[in-house]
């Protein structure tokens, strides 16, 4: 079936008023740099809905695959256009219809007849087409109210445009609609979800890495790259800040006490997290914290830890069971990434008791033995920043 | 030399080679290790495979790359009886299998399994109505070749797959090593649920081919050890065969002229009747890279060395089963008349042949048939 243009149509950006425009300008730039490679692909936006057309068919199927990652499409349909004659609409609703399986589907006809000079009003085509794709397709049932397929068709000056499939979108707002943030990124499961859900919530992000060589490896670094660059394809590129760690963990195992010695390396991982938000302009501090979690991530661990600054700390998973985020984790296709068997920084030095209560007044008591400050700037300034996605060298292709 | 041996096995091909050598040279690394180098392997190993399954139209497939076609036609009909014992312990094939499914076969029969051999015509077609009175509630594979190695005849595969799909619950296992990259072959749709394809035939390496399966489908290992491919065959892969395969696979799908090889056989059909005493075994529905020509009472192995001392390859009716010199299993199959059946040879075109071969051949045969006394009709 060859597609003339897809039609696509807005989420929560239809909500917008005035500001509407922003919004869109955004989604359009966004869609123009997830199919940047895709020469032939053509982008019109209008204040309700937005129009894409390929000339090449490749490019057009490449396009119905990459949309639905892109935030702020509510859904999209792959339009076919033809003469407004009743003939051309007859011969063009039988394959758009046959595009698709119709065994045991319910559907019905949706006629707009904006060019009025169409000599079958509205009522009178909806029953000539209908009857038509029934005799073709016996299988279909007609039903008025939520059928599965509805063959829409608009009769306007240009000629006739079909459609009748629907995919669904990823919803949420454009990246980049809702400001910067800085996303704590360490190579599990939960941390790649916060940042994928603010991600959808229209928040571009640059995410942070703490790495204790020579105790995490390089395969643990490429890890969180690869976490990185799936997030990447979410619809804006990510930068991604690796902070060399290790001399400050070696300073909380032997200045710190062993049970609160994490809250220690949580607190410090936050004030390097907020200075490297400030550095990078950005807004919030975003973590995949869920109450309960583990030691870290009780309420007293996470007033304990959230103490250091009072820059928004966003913990969209704060109420998500373990489950739940493993589903969305799969769903995003980071679940795989994450389950990697390869060391952490957290890992290597967690006690065996960490405190799930720890107070407040102790952990500053103990700190305040050290003077952490020239190690933080140390660590930020010997970051390593990488950009996301990485410009593919494809080592293998002329191997293959 | 001209070389009409193809279906015995082809040249490999010079960018098959050299990924070879330089996988072998960059990424030797064992690809289950965890090491860096380890991983970059496995990369490799796992992008040969994605590339193999979309040109076989089944992104989400399954792929075993096994030591060659035997192995894969072994572990498809030995694995997957055993997989599917459960279900029932009745199989069916054809009697002008390859041996490789023809003696796994005969071994199933001697653990307790019960097989169906279908008969085939004089085209050594199979006839779809004996498939479909043979299939039972107990039929749990179906193994039927998709093209002849020793006369090229297509079978109806897809006619096949829908008749085992309506009448029964068994699997469908074609071997298509001498159709691949001649004829469409996929796993999609109304084709088969797994196929055999061997690197060597289409201008790759021996030792190394697949066995590609729909999704979900896991027969047992017929061999044991580190559970390597989901413990479906153990042994440490080889990337750089696989990569080769894969890149054989790539090319096969899109360089070859197929349409040439129609010509040149239509071509060779016409010269050759044209002589008396010898006939053209060219079904109806056959490949268009093979082609079996009978001599009356003159034995095959006496043209295969006429035709080698003027310079051009050929064999008896195939290599596997050319050796012992009585009439294979196939040419007895199709009921060949007694005086003709030890003089079957075979000609099979490859990529590297071009049509001044053609003429070669025509010329030689003629010289062949003066020796022999044998005129035009």
């Amino acid at each position: 079936m060859e597609w003339n243009e897809l039609l696509i149509r807005y989420g929560e950006i239809s909500l917008k008023g005035r500001n509407r425009n922003v919004f869109v300008k955004k989604l359009r730039n966004n869609v123009k740099d997830a199919l940047s490679d895709l020469k032939t692909v053509i982008i019109k936006s209008e204040r309700d809905r937005m129009f894409l057309f390929a000339e090449d068919k490749n490019d057009m199927e490449e396009a119905i695959a990459r949309l639905p990652h892109v935030f702020g499409i509510q859904s999209f349909s792959p339009v076919a256009k033809c003469e407004a004659t009743l003939e051309a609409i007859k011969e063009k609703a039988l394959e758009v219809i046959g595009a698709d399986e119709t065994a045991g589907k319910t559907f019905k006809v949706e006629v707009r007849r904006t060019d009025k000079r169409f000599p079958l009003v509205t009522n009178e085509l909806q029953l000539e087409i209908g009857s038509h794709v029934l005799r073709s397709f016996p299988d279909l049932i007609v039903q008025m109210k939520k059928p599965d397929i509805v063959l829409h068709i608009d009769i306007r000056i240009e000629g006739a445009f079909l459609t009748a499939k629907v995919y669904e979108g990823a919803g949420g707002m454009p990246v980049g609609s809702n400001g910067h943030s800085i996303l704590m990124l360490s190579g599990g499961i939960d941390s790649p979800v916060a940042g994928y859900l603010m991600m959808k919530r229209g928040v571009s992000i640059d995410a942070i890495h703490f790495a204790s060589p020579p105790f995490t490896s390089d395969l643990a670094k490429k890890k969180v790259m690869d976490l990185a660059e799936k997030l990447s394809s979410f619809g804006a590129a990510v930068r991604l800040h690796i902070i060399p760690f290790t001399e400050i963990q070696q300073a909380i195992v032997s200045q710190v006490p062993d049970n609160v010695s994490m809250t220690t390396t949580r607190r410090l991982m936050l004030q390097i997290a907020d200075k490297v938000r400030e550095e990078e302009g950005a807004l919030a501090i975003v973590t995949g914290e869920s109450l309960g979690q583990v030691a870290s991530q009780t309420l007293e661990s996470l007033t304990a830890i959230n103490a250091v600054t009072t820059s928004p700390i966003l913990r969209p998973l704060i109420a998500t069971d373990k489950l739940d985020i493993i589903d969305i984790a799969q769903k995003i296709g980071t679940y795989e990434i994450s389950i990697r068997p390869y060391e952490d920084c957290c890992t290597i030095f967690s006690p065996s008791n960490p405190k799930t209560k720890p107070k407040l007044e102790k952990v500053s008591y103990y700190e305040s033995f050290t003077d952490f400050e020239p190690m933080i700037k140390k660590a930020i300034e010997n970051r390593q920043i990488v950009e996301l996605p990485l410009q593919q060298k494809d080592d293998f292709a002329d191997l293959l | 030399m001209v070389y009409f041996d193809n279906s015995a096995t082809t040249a490999p091909d010079e960018g098959v080679l050299t990924s070879f050598i330089e996988v072998n040279k960059r990424f030797f690394a064992n690809p289950a290790s965890i090491h860096l180098a380890g991983k970059e392997a496995e990369a490799l190993l796992e992008r040969s495979r994605e590339q193999i399954l979309s040109i076989l139209s089944a992104p989400d497939g399954e792929l075993l790359f096994t030591s060659g076609g035997t192995e894969a036609n072994n572990l498809a009909v030995i694995g997957f009886a055993r997989a599917l014992l459960a279900r029932g312990n009745h199989l069916i094939t054809t009697q002008i299998e390859h041996p490789s499914v023809l003696h796994s076969m005969r071994h199933l029969e001697t653990q307790g399994f019960e097989v169906d051999y279908l008969s085939v015509d004089e085209q050594g077609m199979i006839s779809v109505e004996e498939l479909k009175s043979k299939l039972r509630k107990d039929t749990i594979l179906v193994s039927i070749m998709h093209v002849n190695n020793e006369i090229g005849t297509i079978q109806p595969i897809a006619e096949c797959a829908r008749i085992i799909k309506e009448n029964s619950r068994a699997l469908f296992h074609s071997d298509t090593v001498q159709s691949f990259g001649k004829l469409p072959v996929s796993l999609t749709g109304d084709g088969p649920d797994a196929i055999t394809i061997s690197a060597h035939k289409i201008n790759g390496l021996k030792g190394s081919g697949i066995l590609a399966l729909r999704k979900g489908m896991t027969p047992e290992p017929i061999s044991y050890g580190g559970g390597q491919e989901k413990g479906l065959r153990s042994g440490t892969v080889s990337v750089a065969d696989a990569v080769a395969l894969a890149k054989a696979i790539r090319m096969s799908a899109t360089d070859v002229e197929q349409k040439d090889f129609r010509q040149w056989r239509n071509r060779l059909i016409e010269f050759i009747e044209r002589f008396e005493n010898v006939r053209v075994l060219a079904p109806d529905k056959a490949a268009p890279h093979i082609l079996a020509v009978a001599f009356y009472k003159v034995k095959g192995e006496v043209a295969v060395n006429f035709f080698q001392e003027n310079g051009i390859t050929i064999s008896t009716s195939s290599a596997c089963s050319s050796k012992n010199g009585t009439a294979g299993h196939v040419i007895e199959a199709i009921g060949l008349n007694g005086k003709f059946n030890n003089g079957v040879i075979r000609i099979s075109f490859g990529k590297n042949n071009i049509e001044q071969h053609v003429l070669e051949f025509e010329q030689v045969f003629a010289r062949f048939m003066e020796l022999l006394g044998r005129g035009n009709k």
